[in-house]
């Protein structure tokens, strides 16, 4: 509440939701969009005691992989390499980047045809490549649209979700030749499609994410539903699977229940229309297959949240979106309001692990504490809890050091304030006049004052009452035992 | 976490309860934490409210101050000393003290003391229907209500049926659902504040969505969202009437 964390970069969340709130059109996107995720999910996950059975599976699947990290990314290491998959360990955003860029420079690539992938949005890939005279086109028809808007993806699994068909319509209308202004969804895809297939042919290397990587086998799990992602990682001489290193699987026998909870979790689908499993590059007599293939595995602050148990939970995200759908502030705001790479409840926990809380350390109060992520997770991450562990740390003096920027958020005033509240909750005398002074005066303060402004910009200003439940209660005998 | 004890023995109609009223009723809606004493006690149960209660700490908590959290929950522990059902008219406080007390202690001295008060801790509306089997009357004239549910009674307590079982159970009460009944009111104690465009937007949606059932009140088990929603109403002028579900049930039954 004290003014000078706020002018931290980043941490105007609060400043730049009035903009999406006040924009109808994207609101009307978002909620429509929301609302039939949520039912197509809903109908997907009817049985509750059968899906309370898959999540625990799911949920334990990913928590074994946390409790042996370092171990089952040598593993992986360790069966890529006998699978004929080369190995890189980036420690940070930069390197990764110098990482793709040697890959890419060494191979003569120029043109790059691009899977859709959230670690390529955190390094800014398709940028630091661009600076570099390599042109990356992105092939996802949602993450399409946003590289031919010149946009970030609002949503991890349907980036471009804020804008409705006539956006779409037009700025295809704008941006591809020969194509004139139409709404029509087959012709609009059928143009992208034209556009992409020639770049699918001509790149000389792929780039794509991983969904999930065995480490037992060293197999790379690639889920999408348009076939650019099997194109991509297949037609190129050259694939580069960019990962974070949470996204592990010990052995086969997971990804079972893990497929199932993450379609539906998403986009409310059984199964995927591809579901690409990669384990090495083209074999001699092979007639198909990229030449070579080279996996980057990024930290980027990963192991600073695994070095806490509570924290660590925020590691075992599939990315299925689920809590965004179900949010009521992102639903309201948008994804670019987030303005950092994850939105929504998911992001609002992993970007100021990320980025430190001196950099986005509001972002864990834009949370009412709803639960509604939390209900719908399919690997059961206590969001709120560490939502509330995430304040704890951007207000605790002397913090514990596990996050970066912990203490940032700390001001005397609202300390202050606690403290106060304390005292008087703490001890009931305190407690007992407090409430005396509050029923009787209580309604004289002014509306003007600084959290009652906020509060009665669209309410009506509480009324205090006359006598407190202490008085009324111990007046009719309730408080003799 | 660790599993809070089962409460088999309260499947037996409690001789006596106590009741946490919360800070929010305290101040603003004590005839709500007075009708809840009310329904309790013609149940044929004694009833008591330990004069020394005051906030359960959720605020502090919530917003990350968790030295004045736990030292305000210890107060309310000691508050209630007698190993009998704690009663509470809001899901959102009970469920602060269910589910966060032993979070809260974890690790420390008063963690097993957390743990069995978190046990003792029931939601108002889920102890009248399970574990009193009340059955209520009604003389009131034809109304027809909505329902909201708080997140924190739907979410942390597990309490979504048990309120509209009551309002159900009344002749002359027709209750109609709102499609965004899982959806929260925007409230979430400093959220209104911290980020007020926000919460006025999802304060909004929500009276649009309650007032699109009809219903001439909105009826819930907690004052904080009634003070959003009610606060949003009376603000936009529309008529329809906040109230907690306590002073509805009680009202009924005397016929107003």
């Amino acid at each position: 509440m004290g003014a000078e964390p706020q002018a931290a970069a980043g941490n105007d969340f609060t400043a730049r939701a009035p903009k999406a709130l006040n924009d109808p059109t994207l609101r009307a996107n978002f909620r429509r969009a929301m609302d039939g995720l949520m039912s197509k999910r809903a109908a997907q996950f009817a049985d509750t005691p059968a899906w309370e059975a898959l999540r625990a599976r799911g949920a334990a699947a990913k928590a074994r992989v946390l409790a042996r990290l370092p171990e089952l990314l040598v593993e992986l290491e360790e069966n890529c390499r006998a699978n004929g998959i080369e190995v890189h360990w980036a420690e940070s955003i930069p390197e990764a980047n110098a990482i793709v860029l040697e890959i890419l420079r060494a191979a003569g690539a120029r043109t790059v045809i691009k899977g859709k992938s959230m670690v390529s949005e955190e390094m800014e890939l398709n940028h630091h490549l661009a600076a570099h005279g390599i042109q990356a086109v992105e092939s996802d028809l949602g993450e399409y649209i946003i590289q031919l808007a010149g946009e970030a993806p609002s949503h991890i699994v349907m980036p471009c979700i804020h804008k409705n068909k006539a956006e779409i319509a037009q700025l295809f209308a704008e941006r591809i030749p020969g194509l004139g202004y139409t709404e029509d969804v087959d012709a609009l895809t059928a143009a992208a499609r034209a556009e992409l297939r020639g770049r699918f042919a001509a790149a000389d290397a792929g780039i794509s994410g991983v969904n999930f990587a065995v480490a037992e086998t060293g197999t790379l799990v690639l889920v999408e539903n348009e076939g650019n992602g099997r194109l991509s990682t297949t037609l190129p001489p050259l694939h580069i699977a960019l990962m974070g290193i949470e996204k592990l699987v010990e052995t086969l026998e997971d990804l079972p229940p893990l497929l199932a909870l993450l379609p539906r979790s998403a986009t409310g689908q059984h199964i995927t229309t591809y579901v690409n499993m990669i384990t090495h590059p083209r074999r001699p007599g092979e007639l198909d297959g990229p030449e070579k293939v080279h996996l980057v595995l990024l930290d980027s602050g990963r192991s600073r949240v695994f070095g806490d148990d509570q924290l660590r939970d925020t590691l075992r995200c599939i990315r299925c979106g689920a809590c965004m759908n179900h949010c009521p502030v992102y639903s309201r705001v948008g994804g670019h309001t987030y303005k950092f790479v994850y939105p929504g409840p998911i992001g609002k926990i992993l970007t100021p692990q990320l980025e430190g809380l001196d950099c986005a350390g509001d972002q864990p109060h834009a949370s009412t504490l709803c639960n509604a992520c939390v209900e719908v997770c399919p690997v059961k991450i206590p969001i709120a809890d560490i939502l509330v562990r995430l304040r704890e740390e951007s207000v605790r003096p002397g913090h514990s050091g596990a996050v970066k920027g912990g203490g940032a958020r700390r001001s005397w005033l609202e300390t202050l304030s606690w403290r106060g509240w304390m005292l008087i909750y703490s001890r009931p005398w305190m407690g007992r006049l407090a409430a005396w002074g509050m029923t009787r005066f209580g309604n004289l303060l002014p509306e003007r004052l600084p959290l009652l402004k906020a509060w009665t910009s669209v309410r009506a200003k509480p009324r205090f009452a006359a006598k407190s439940l202490h008085e009324l209660a111990r007046e009719q005998g309730y408080c003799d035992e | 976490m660790a599993q809070p004890a089962t409460d088999i023995r309260l499947h037996a109609k409690p001789e006596r309860v106590y009741y946490f009223g919360t800070c929010v009723i305290d101040l603003f809606y004590p005839g709500a934490g007075l009708a809840g004493m009310e329904l309790l006690r013609r149940e044929g149960i004694k009833v008591v409210f330990p004069p020394d209660q005051g906030c359960c700490g959720q605020p502090a908590r919530n917003s990350g101050y968790m030295d004045e959290a736990r030292a305000v929950a210890l107060r309310q522990m000691e508050a209630f000393p007698n190993d009998w059902p704690i009663v509470v008219p809001s899901g959102s406080c009970a469920g602060m003290m269910k589910t966060h007390y032993p979070d809260l202690f974890k690790g420390r001295p008063d963690y097993e003391r957390a743990v069995a008060f978190s046990a003792r801790v029931h939601e108002l509306t889920a102890f009248l229907v399970n574990v009193l089997h009340i059955t209520l009357e009604d003389k009131g004239p034809p109304v027809t209500v909505t329902w909201h549910g708080s997140c924190h009674s739907m979410r942390e307590m597990g309490v979504v049926d048990e309120p509209k079982s009551l309002l159900r159970q009344l002749a002359n009460v027709t209750l109609v659902e709102n499609p965004r009944e899982k959806e929260c009111c925007g409230f979430g104690g400093t959220f209104s504040v911290r980020q007020p465009e926000i919460s006025a937007a999802m304060v909004g949606d929500k009276i649009q969505a309650l007032e699109e059932t009809g219903a001439a009140r909105v009826v819930s088990g907690d004052c904080g969202c009634l003070m959003n929603i009610g606060g949003a109403l009376e603000k936009a002028g529309k008529s329809m009437r906040p109230q907690h579900i306590a002073e509805f049930l009680l009202e009924r039954g005397h016929g107003r």
